[in-house]
């Protein structure tokens, strides 16, 4: 592994650096920032307004604030799922599938309970939860009998997902007074999740993130279940040996993935948006897949990792409106921050060195 | 030696966190010279051969090559100079082919059919034959390591390192390699020979530098030398004794009745009985590794065929075997019977069941498990809490041994108990499994090294091409016939 260039080479370490397990997304972070400012610099604003628009305005309000951790919470929940599967060497790719299934399962519950009492928000999460783990199922039931490649099932099932929403949308679940907009009514009161902040549109969900992440933190560190999924995807010899059932591991974290990748688009449909529309994910799932990596597949690196997601996308919005950017500026930021941690990741196990100019 | 050395070491320091891996060393190899590096787990040959291979950087000291200063660390720029090398852990593709494995490592690009006649060529020569066509992941340990030595060979290096490349041959083949080894130091070729088995070196090597703790300690003519010195030299004191046996076997533990390796199978049948070390000796690659996997539950049997105290258990997982008193030491230590990320302590984790309670782990007793095997198995390391991947190999297999023994199975399998230990820790672990067949365990034990079975084994079988021998008393079988037995020709009248 040598680079000519400018005398510089990669010399692997004996052993991975702890230190650049997390030093290297504060990295990749400040490459984004810089490459960010570079990008407004072409387009004829000054470098800081990209920081003023990612990193300032969106948090110098209280309602700033709280939208962000609007945003993080879909992030956070489908994140957290992921990063047990990714721990467990399973590459469920499909989180926005399983997000969307949950929204229309939701949806579907909110709707069919109007007019009951305030029940009906829990069950619409249950039923988020039921219908992410059933997107889910899917792929593992594949997996486990056939051993299908579940990277292709769960991202194929993506977009059977989003035709799904299309359907039910247009069709069955279509607001009769919504002069034929795609879009089904609004939920009742009841069968909307309570706020967290007055005058904001932060809601229990977020704290359903938090919770879903502390649960993954104990699941990893401490039961018998995690300590299996660890070791299925470090060694998966050694989990035959150990005796540990790779379907159970399967199973598992695909379920789990599902379930709450599922609540964070029942969260969406039942919180601020409260109703189901073709648009219920802006590309969550997908984020999160770099929201888990960039979280170093942690539960709590996870949330921070979220948090820092959603500041890219509140960031766009503004940039839009404010600066008359287009708002495509949160993709470029989250591709770049994905690019840069997948570099800085090499120090991890290699370190740089100066060399003597080859001969 | 007023000529030029091929080689030439002088003051190499390499200080890893916590250790000095190599203090101050300084050696010499002739061209065509057979120099034998002997030494301890631990005492950084490993670390040195691969400093002058290019693979890690020394902290201070000066290589010179023929006379000419090597700066830097390279292993391009070492192989350019002749170096080759044939490492103790292998660095082979396994989704590769042999000589897919074999292009990869050639600066020079052969054509298919080129590079496969070479591997033929090469192979026939020095009596290392492979399929160039076969998947490493289908071979076994030994047949991996002549896949390393003939890519060595096929760079018609000046200066070929073996770091413990004997651990996993035959008598025969291991004669073979050393007509090779010789043939290569008569053409001018220079051999630099890790081992830590004394009389291959006092047969091989004209020089033996003896390290201890990161520094030379002597060098020697070891055909001069004794084995005892020898291995006084090397450890700094007597060498641990094997302890005697006379213990008489009981009750057949484990009954093997019938079991094919593979669907239409010749099916097998043997048993081992309690207070009883049955050894089955063969080349690795004749189905050792898939009788292992059937009997340790990776793989499931027909249920009457493996019986354990009389149970029959050919369908049960292998925690379910474990809870019946049948365990087993992996020959991988690195990704099989042990996940290297993961802490000693963890590791203790997935073989101890009684460490999870109610679906949780208990960390404070996986913890003391862990030092209570290191405590009785002397297993160097900087504490319970260490990732399993930062031990040396004898290390790690006496932590792997420690695990499974502290558990008092009934029922003991080992594959390759000692491969690439030293001395000591080979010692210590043939003496722990002795002491365990005391206490009443049935023991079997896969190795490829005949002294090592002839050591330990009461009773003896030999694998070949997926069959059984029948078994003798260990006393009864002389060593050349059990080559004849390791090629497959035993005498049928006795099945």
């Amino acid at each position: 592994m040598r680079m000519p260039m400018s005398g510089l080479s990669l010399v692997p370490r004996g052993s991975p650096s702890r230190l650049w397990t997390w030093a290297s997304p504060l990295l990749a972070l400040l490459l984004t920032v810089t490459c960010g400012m570079l990008l407004f610099s072409l387009l004829g604003r000054s470098p800081w307004q990209a920081v003023s628009m990612f990193f300032v305005e969106p948090l110098s309000t209280r309602r700033g604030v709280a939208e962000v951790l609007l945003k993080a919470t879909p992030l956070a929940l489908a994140a957290v799922g992921l990063a047990l599967a990714f721990r467990a060497n399973v590459w469920n790719i499909g989180a926005e599938g399983q997000l969307i299934a949950g929204s229309i399962a939701a949806a579907a519950v909110a709707l069919a309970g109007a007019g009951s009492g305030g029940w009906v928000v829990a069950l619409a999460i249950a039923a988020a939860a039921c219908g992410g783990m059933a997107w889910a199922s899917i792929t593992a039931w594949l997996r486990d009998r056939f051993n299908a490649n579940e990277i292709l099932v769960s991202l194929m099932l993506v977009y059977v997902a989003q035709l799904l929403l299309s359907y039910v949308v247009h069709g069955p679940m279509r607001d009769p007074a919504g002069f034929g907009f795609p879009q089904s009514p609004m939920f009742d009161r009841a069968a909307r999740l309570p706020l967290l902040l007055d005058g904001t549109r932060l809601h229990v969900g977020f704290l359903l993130a938090l919770a879903a992440a502390a649960a993954a933190w104990l699941l990893l560190a401490r039961s018998v279940i995690g300590f299996q999924l660890r070791v299925a995807g470090l060694a998966p010899r050694a989990a035959r040996y150990a005796g540990f059932s790779s379907r159970r591991v399967l199973w598992t974290v695909l379920l789990v993935s599902g379930a709450l990748a599922g609540i964070g688009g029942g969260a969406e449909v039942t919180g601020p948006m409260g109703q189901l529309t073709p648009s219920v994910s802006p590309g969550y799932g997908f984020a999160a897949i770099i929201v888990a990596f960039v979280g170093r597949l942690h539960p709590v690196g996870v949330v921070a990792a979220s948090i820092l997601m959603a500041l890219f996308y509140i960031g766009g919005e503004l940039s839009q409106s404010r600066l008359g950017l287009p708002s495509s500026l949160t993709g470029v930021y989250q591709g770049l921050l994905l690019l840069f941690l997948l570099g800085a990741d090499t120090l991890i196990v290699n370190r740089v060195r100066l060399r003597a100019t080859p001969a | 030696m007023t000529a030029t050395p091929r080689l030439s070491l002088r003051e190499i320091t390499k200080r890893y966190p916590g250790v000095i891996a190599n203090d101050g060393v300084s050696l010499e190899v002739a061209a065509g010279e057979i120099h034998a590096i002997l030494g301890e787990n631990g005492a950084g040959k490993s670390t040195l051969v691969k400093i002058i291979a290019g693979a890690v950087a020394a902290d201070a000291g000066a290589i010179e090559f023929d006379g000419r200063p090597v700066v830097g660390a390279d292993p391009a720029v070492a192989r350019t100079l002749g170096v080759a090398m044939v490492y103790q852990h292998f660095s082979l593709f396994d989704s590769l082919t042999v000589g897919e494995n074999i292009a990869l490592g050639l600066d020079r690009r052969l054509g298919r059919r080129e590079l496969a006649e070479a591997i033929r060529s090469a192979g026939e020569r020095y009596g290392m034959q492979i399929d160039p066509t076969a998947h490493v992941h289908d071979l076994s340990m030994g047949e991996r390591q002549r896949v390393e030595i003939v890519r060595a060979l096929l760079a018609q290096p000046k200066l070929l390192i073996l770091d413990e490349p004997t651990s996993v041959l035959t008598p025969q083949a291991t004669e073979a390699l050393f007509a090779t080894l010789r043939q290569l130091s008569s053409e001018g070729v220079s051999v630099l020979f890790i081992s830590h088995k004394l009389d291959e070196i006092r047969r091989l090597a004209s020089r033996c530098t003896v390290m201890r703790a990161g520094r030379v300690v002597a060098v020697v003519d070891p055909r001069g030398e004794s084995e005892q010195s020898l291995a006084r030299l090397m450890i700094g004191g007597q060498p641990p004794q094997i302890a005697a046996h006379d213990t008489a076997p009981g009750q057949p533990r484990l009954a093997v009745d019938g079991l094919p390796l593979s669907e239409g199978g010749e099916p097998l049948s043997f048993e081992v009985r309690a207070g009883e070390i049955v050894g089955i000796a063969g080349i690795s690659g004749n189905g050792q590794n898939a009788l292992m996997a059937l009997l340790a539950g990776e793989r499931s049997a027909r249920a009457e065929s493996i019986r354990i105290d009389g149970r029959p258990i050919g369908t049960l997982g292998p925690r379910q075997r474990r809870a019946l008193g049948l365990r087993y030491v992996p020959e991988e230590r690195i990704g099989h019977g042990a996940v290297p990320e993961l802490s000693l302590a963890e590791n203790a984790l997935l073989t101890i069941d009684r460490l999870q309670q109610r679906g949780f782990v208990q960390p404070a007793a996986a913890a003391a498990y862990a030092r209570e095997v290191v405590h009785h198995f002397d297993v160097r390391c900087p504490g319970t809490q260490a990732r399993a991947g930062s031990l040396s190999g004898g290390n790690l297999q006496k932590y792997l041994v420690g695990r499974e023994v502290l558990a008092e199975p009934a029922v003991l399998l080992v594959n390759q108990p000692t491969w690439g230990v030293d001395v000591g820790a080979a010692a210590a672990i043939r003496n722990s499994l002795i002491a365990l067949r005391a206490r009443g365990c049935a023991i079997l034990v896969v190795s490829e090294e005949i002294d090592e079975l002839f050591e330990l084994a009461d009773r003896l079988m030999v694998m070949a091409g997926g069959r059984l021998s029948p078994a003798v008393a260990a006393h009864r079988l002389p060593a050349d016939e059990l080559g004849m037995w390791m090629a497959g020709r035993w005498p049928r009248a006795e099945q």
